[in-house]
């Protein structure tokens, strides 16, 4: 994000005050589709980062839409309580229809 | 674009791998990410990962961002001088390729937790490096073609095997570049084989001339040989590396033998021999003492390659400032919300 604190960082550069925020950007492939995030970038407006997204991200027709969100607004999932999370979903299996096995002539509903 | 074997640049980097004190928990971890590696899992940015790994990542792939940012300039030489509109407008989209490149990877290294400020600092100091190929002059039209074809299908060659790198963000970056990549080569070989097939004599001896400058840097973009490349070992157990660099300088020389032959030029190397019992091409020495050279940045072009960069830096300074200063007049109060 805009200011990298990690250890290996030494963060007494001066410089890195002036760096341009950093922006996630999403891309719709086509007209269907979600919108899928596919890098980021640095610009110092909202106008600026969808301008050097279409440069950086769609030079080939990848895109029919672009998204750009400031990276520090996004709220993410803590990697540490990924397993805390995410495991319970793992013995629900009675959620996937393959749990239930039901006689031939009628198992395509 | 282009990468060079980077484990080649790690001889002073000096070993801070396995000596530090470390804590039980961070045994437990290390065995936890091994494991991971072993099982062909990808590391995501937030993840823990070994200190060295990440060294070693950032430092491999904040020289592959320089290298392909420093790579405009060679070719940015001859956009105002390339022979038709046709091939201008490519090797313009080619150029803007590169400097697309370099942004996907000064992206994927800044998840590693440093600042592009910073690397951009590393290289205008000299303290971080580039791929040694820039650092050589683009005389004649026909190098054009020749970086194309020799130097973008020797990066070609190497970025392949990133694609399944360990550190998810640097292979999903690599995904996209090998996916641009391939027209950066047929471009060149396009080109070449438009002057051998409808040029002059005197074109032909261009293109001749331009792969007898070009072959031996191509050749060494892979790397010294596996003997002398020690960090080469790590990165294969981390994934970071898949491939050796013997192992794909042979391929490329393989590749190239025949595309020669089609184009109508002879490589400069006369121990260059098909070995039946080999499967493969054997090849002549290679100088290993220019690419060290050259490296260390006695090269013919390092000085003005380099003093190009932090000219367009210096120069961008008041861009990058009045930028901002119009974003903070233009986004009145909304943060406070």
């Amino acid at each position: 994000m805009t200011t990298p604190s990690s250890p290996s960082t030494p963060a007494a550069d001066p410089a890195m005050a002036t760096e341009w925020p950093l922006w996630e950007v999403f891309v719709r492939s086509k007209a269907g589709l979600d919108h899928k995030h596919c890098g980021s970038l640095h610009a110092a407006d909202p106008r600026m980062a969808i301008q050097l997204a279409r440069d950086v991200y769609t030079r080939r027709q990848e895109g029919t839409s672009v998204w750009v969100v400031r990276s520090d607004q996004i709220v993410a999932s803590d990697p540490g309580e990924k397993s805390m999370y995410f495991d319970p979903a793992q013995d629900k299996v009675y959620r996937h229809p393959t749990f239930y096995v039901l006689p031939e002539s009628v198992d395509h509903m | 674009m282009y990468t060079q074997a980077m484990d080649t640049m790690g001889k002073d980097a000096g070993d801070t791998g396995n000596k530090a004190l470390r804590s039980a928990e961070d045994m437990q971890r290390q065995e936890a990410f091994d494991a991971r590696i072993d099982a062909g899992e990808f590391i995501e940015a937030k993840d823990w990962m070994p200190d060295h790994y990440r060294k070693t990542l950032l430092r491999q792939i904040s020289q592959h961002a320089h290298s392909e940012i420093v790579g405009m300039l060679p070719e940015g030489n001859w956009i105002s001088r390339a022979p038709t509109l046709k091939r201008k407008a490519i090797l313009l989209a080619k150029v803007q390729d590169e400097g697309g490149h370099g942004l996907y990877l000064y992206a994927a290294a800044e998840t590693l937790g440093t600042s592009r400020d910073q690397m951009l600092d590393a290289l205008h100091t000299g303290r971080a490096k580039y791929s040694s190929i820039f650092n050589y002059p683009t005389l004649t039209w026909a190098d054009m073609g020749t970086i194309g074809w020799l130097v973008d299908g020797a990066a070609i060659m190497n970025q392949v095997p990133i694609c399944r790198c360990s550190y998810a963000p640097y292979a999903r970056a690599m995904v996209r570049i090998c996916r641009e990549e391939s027209f950066h080569q047929r471009q060149g070989y396009d080109a070449l084989l438009t002057m051998m097939q409808q040029g002059t004599d005197a074109q032909r001896a261009m293109v001749q001339d331009a792969i007898n400058r070009w072959w031996w840097p191509s050749i060494m973009m892979f790397g010294p040989p596996d003997d002398q490349s020690p960090n080469s070992a790590q990165s294969m157990r981390w994934g970071i590396k898949r491939v050796s660099n013997d192992t794909l300088r042979q391929k490329f020389i393989d590749a190239t033998v025949e595309q020669a032959r089609v184009l109508g030029v002879t490589l400069p190397d006369p121990d260059l021999q098909w070995n039946e019992e080999r499967q493969a091409h054997d090849y002549g020495a290679i100088d290993w003492s220019e690419f060290w050279r050259v490296i260390g940045g006695d090269g013919p072009c390092n000085e003005e390659r380099l003093g190009a960069r932090v000219k367009a830096w210096d120069d961008g300074a008041w861009v990058r400032e009045a930028a901002l200063a119009h974003a903070a007049k233009h986004t009145p109060a909304r943060a406070a919300a």
